[in-house]
């Protein structure tokens, strides 16, 4: 492990237009800004000194902007009675505070008040939510309370009832409860310490020597400090990253999208451009069950959700809305995709469109429910019994699962496939600026159902066209009336065939037809040089720190090059001749070296791995470190 | 295959909805009356045959689908209300039908099964029931006796059996039924009925396996002695029964029990059925009843009304659209906050 702090982690700006991979270099801001702020008795400014310090000793740049109230004593709770305390960090050389703030703790409304503006849209917004009374709002002149009225849903907003928390933390501890709120600044810190991975010991230390004459406020202020970490800890209110989401970008409108409403936005623009119903079919469970809650509420969309018994249920009700003619859809997570295996196998077999959407988390079994990983790649492609090859995707970023999700639709529809999208806890959950495409720039996906006999009079559902796709042909059209089912299909009729031969081709029909969707996606683009000493490849929610990693290394002369795998199954047809590019291939991933597998396997590569199996993301440090390692610097 | 373009109304014949493919069950198999009165009752319908469609687990039954002209799937074991329920929310204007078994329907797949009839899904469940595992050669099923003797339960079942008309009606079914493969016209008229349900309509079909349980309803099907064995429910009339029809159920305490007409017992003292009553409770003591020390009831257990899953579903969409119209992609977008960089 490296000993930058993730929080520093950079993150390439989205010049590019729907959230795919950088295909040209970017300007890059590699630093989390984060301001307390709150009255000046509130201990703001002791608060972000020891954050400063913290993360100095910790080993990062730092800049910082303290911000004091005009008049030392202004009325507490006033608006003229506002503290802040802001600070840059970075891993590289900064040189500003930053003009933006990424994270903003408000103890108060009046500091809410007088700092919103300057938090970006979509940033982080702690409130401590114990000082949102008639009163504190009233002294900040706010008419009605910002946390529930509305006016912060540009922001992530966490309400933490801070006072009550550190009371608890503290509760047996002689003091005031005047001194005992007076810690509350060490749990907002200690708050914020857990969100970035702050070390605790430099500011320990210092209540240590502080307070050596007063054993109690040594004790309360410690305490403090670590409930407040452990709250972070604890609590499933913060995403597992921060992310800088952006620098220089591209003109136009913008919001911030977690990559669960993409997911669900997504969708519910293929069911538009396919014209077809959604149907989405869910069971619940995390980290999926956001897009479910999101989808149930676009019922003016036409959209349908069914909140099945359980995972089974859930794809066989897309399944069966598929059958009907329907965009048949189902969510999930790991432990969900195990129990839709046979349906999907079914699926592959009977060669209807379904879209399987597995939001991963740390696995094995229930694992790590809220935490990232990205160790069901083998399962969505391998995880059926017989040959079952179903089409792969997963997207990059959290607005990339709008794109992502509406491949998935149309590659499920155009080849009668199964698709699996496969997300994961980090992207689903995570926020990043989306630019707001142009409805009527986005491509239809052009669907037809045939409503003739095709052979002689008669309706064979297994005839195919050029790419091997079968008719998909719906109940209620006269004269087309056949079966379809799980057992092996005599090729054209779909008539139940033992026959060893047909057997084997069907089997090899299945596997090209999945082999034919290579036709109809773009090739694997490189970011950096078309050859050199390294290219780092990788799939899915490690494309930020991946890209950073290597533009960090590009400007420090090296030749290496980053690719992304937005398809895993089957892969561009290019991927080949790009690994063979460079002299090594670095594979980083949050498992145990899945892609890796894969790529050795099929390409004979002599790939290696990076491998982080701790249901956090990468850190920019730790890929930038291991391309050093390999190819020196 | 067929090749007719349309079809026209109301001439469908039972042999047009028969498939080109040979019926694969063993000679004697009781599957084969009930494909061949569902046929019937779907020709009397007067819905086209493009309209139906059938959807099955796994099992000998479930190979029902591949027989019958009309659109099918047969998907996997247990499962089969699931596809029904995806299609029926897709598709409303299908007549879907499921047929299943003892084993898929209430063993692997009890789950779905109870879940599409509490949530009154406009589908017909079809459930062929013959107390044991007929495909995977001959082992007890959720629904074989205590006792009976299988490749898996050599020395007799010691598991109680599960009454799929109770569990039904436990999981607040709108149509509860039951029929014989080798009564021909009730079978036929029992799918009718079940046709016309609006809602979930399930059906249990006592039928024979010719090969590994054979003879298990006899007491039910043998001319000599099933009239003193099986009760036919009529709504609105007592509950009389037996070769001479002087027997009949009465309630006693909440319990049933079986008296005799005549010295004092009167058709009046007898439980009346009402297949519509509110409350499931006679219904659900019907099915409590079991040979030998009842007899068993045949017929319609109840049939109530209630609205549809997929008529709710669509509702709900029909109701938000009217009242706020159509949604438009750029406001679905737009709906969070949004900023303009230039
Ligand atoms: S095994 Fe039994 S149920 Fe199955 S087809 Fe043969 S007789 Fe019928």
């Amino acid at each position: 492990m490296s000993s930058v702090a993730r929080s520093v982690e950079e993150s390439p700006s989205e010049s590019h237009e729907r959230g795919g991979p950088v295909r040209h270099r970017v300007e890059e801001l590699d630093s989390v800004v984060v301001r307390f702020a709150g009255d000046s008795g509130d201990g703001m400014q002791l608060a972000g000194t020891q954050f400063t310090n913290a993360s100095a000793i910790f080993g990062n740049d730092i800049s910082t902007l303290p911000d004091f109230p005009a008049e030392i004593r202004a009325p507490a709770g006033t608006l003229a009675g506002v503290s802040g305390f802001q600070i840059n960090f970075s891993s590289q050389d900064i040189y500003t505070p930053g003009d933006l703030v990424n994270t903003l703790v408000v103890m108060n409304p009046a500091a809410l008040k007088t700092n919103l503006k300057d938090l970006e849209k979509g940033g982080l917004l702690i409130v401590n939510s114990d000082a949102f009374t008639f009163n504190d709002l009233r002294k900040a002149d706010y008419a009605t309370n910002p946390l529930e009225d509305g006016s912060l849903s540009a922001y992530r907003v966490i309400k933490v009832p801070i006072n009550t928390l550190n009371r608890e933390a503290l509760k047996d501890i002689r003091l005031s409860p005047r001194e005992v709120d007076r810690c509350k600044n060490f749990f907002a810190l200690g708050l914020v310490y857990w969100l970035y991975e702050r070390p605790l010991e430099p500011t320990l230390r210092w209540i240590r020597e502080k307070f050596a004459k007063n054993p109690a406020i040594l004790e309360a202020n410690t305490r403090a400090l670590k409930a407040g970490y452990n709250f972070g800890e604890t609590t499933e209110l913060f995403p597992v990253q921060y992310r800088v989401p952006k620098a220089h970008i591209k003109p136009g409108t913008y919001r911030k999208i977690t990559g669960n409403e993409a997911t669900a936005l997504g969708l519910v623009t293929a069911s538009i451009l396919c014209n077809k119903t959604l149907i989405y079919c869910s069971y619940p469970i995390t980290p999926a069950s956001d897009i479910l809650h999101a989808l149930a509420e676009m019922r003016r969309y036409g959209v349908r959700t069914f909140q099945a018994e359980d995972e089974i249920a859930a794809v066989g009700a897309a399944i069966g809305a598929s059958f009907g003619g329907a965009l048949g859809v189902t969510g999930s997570s790991g432990p969900g995709l195990c129990l839709k295996s046979e349906a999907i196998g079914l699926a592959v077999m009977v060669e209807l469109p379904l879209v399987v959407i597995d939001v991963q988390r740390g696995g094995p079994s229930t694992g790590l429910p809220t935490k990232t990983e990205q160790a069901d790649l083998l399962q969505a492609l391998f995880g059926r019994n017989g040959e079952s090859p179903v089409a792969v995707v997963a997207p990059c970023s959290p607005a990339d699962c709008f794109d992502m999700i509406i491949e998935a639709v149309r590659i499920a529809l155009r080849f009668m496939t199964p698709v699996i999208l496969l997300s994961d806890g980090y992207l689903g959950n995570g926020a990043e600026p989306w630019l707001i495409p142009d409805v009527n720039a986005l491509p239809r996906i052009e669907i037809s159902h045939p409503t003739k006999p095709n052979h002689d009079g008669q309706f064979m559902p297994y005839l195919r066209d050029e790419r091997l796709v079968r008719q998909w042909a719906l109940p209620g059209t006269p004269g087309l009336e056949h079966r379809i089912g799980g057992l092996e299909k005599e090729d054209v009729t779909g008539n139940v065939s033992y026959d060893p031969i047909n057997h084997e081709k069907m089997v090899r029909i299945r596997a090209q037809k999945v082999a034919n969707i290579a036709n109809e996606i773009p090739p694997l683009s490189v970011n950096g040089p078309e050859e050199g000493d390294l290219l780092v490849i990788g799939w899915g929610g490690t494309f930020g720190s991946i890209t950073t990693a290597v533009n960090r290394a590009r400007r420090k002369g090296l030749k290496v090059a980053s690719a992304h795998l937005r398809y895993l199954n089957p892969m561009p047809k290019n991927t080949g001749e790009v690994l063979r590019r460079y002299k090594r291939v670095l594979v980083p991933e949050l498992n145990c070296g899945q892609l890796l597998l894969l790529l050795r396997g099929r390409y004979l590569v002599d790939a290696v791995g990076l491998n982080k199996i701790q249901g956090k993301p990468f850190l920019v440090s730790e890929i930038e470190s291991e391309i050093y390692r390999l190819i020196g610097s | 295959m067929s090749t007719v373009a349309t079809t026209p109304l109301p001439t469908l014949t039972p042999k047009d909805l028969s498939s080109d493919q040979d019926v694969r069950w063993c000679p004697g198999c009781g599957d084969y009356s009930i494909l061949a009165q569902m046929k019937k009752a779907l020709a009397g319908l007067g819905i086209p045959r493009e309209k139906f469609v059938f959807i099955s687990g796994i099992g000998c039954s479930s190979r029902f689908p591949y027989y019958m002209n009309t659109y099918g799937f047969h998907t996997i074991h247990g499962r089969a209300p699931t596809f029904a329920t995806g299609l029926k929310i897709a598709r409303p204007d299908l007549s879907v039908w499921v047929i299943t078994g003892d084993g898929d329907g209430l063993s692997i797949g009890g789950n779905h099964l109870i879940h599409a009839i509490r949530r009154n899904v406009d589908i017909k469940i079809i459930l062929f029931n013959n107390e044991i595992y007929g495909l995977t050669k001959g082992q007890y099923s959720p629904t074989s006796r205590i006792g009976t003797r299988t490749k898996s339960s050599p020395q007799g079942s010691v598991e109680n059996p599960l009454r799929p008309l109770s569990i039904a009606i436990g999981a607040e079914a709108t149509f509860v039924a039951r029929t014989l493969d080798v009564d021909v016209n009730h079978l036929t008229d029992t799918l009718r009925r079940a046709a016309f349900h609006k809602g979930a309509a399930f059906v249990e079909i006592y039928q024979n396996c010719k090969i590994f349980n054979d003879g298990v309803f006899e007491y039910a099907t043998d001319k000599s002695v099933k009239a003193d064995n099986t009760l036919y429910l009529e709504h609105g009339k007592p509950l009389i029964f037996g070769k001479d029809r002087n027997k009949g159920i009465r309630l006693k305490g909440l319990d049933p029990e079986v008296v005799t007409l005549g010295n004092g017992v009167a058709a009046d003292d007898l439980l009346i059925h009402d297949e519509k009553a509110e409350e499931p409770s006679l219904a659900y003591l019907l099915s409590r009843m079991v040979y030998p020390r009842f007899p068993e009831c045949f017929g319609v257990f109840r049939a109530v009304e209630r609205p549809t899953y997929e008529a709710l579903i669509n509702k709900q969409v029909e109701d938000v659209i009217r009242a706020k119209g159509p949604g438009k992609l750029e406001e679905l977008f737009a709906s969070d906050d949004i900023w303009v960089v230039s």
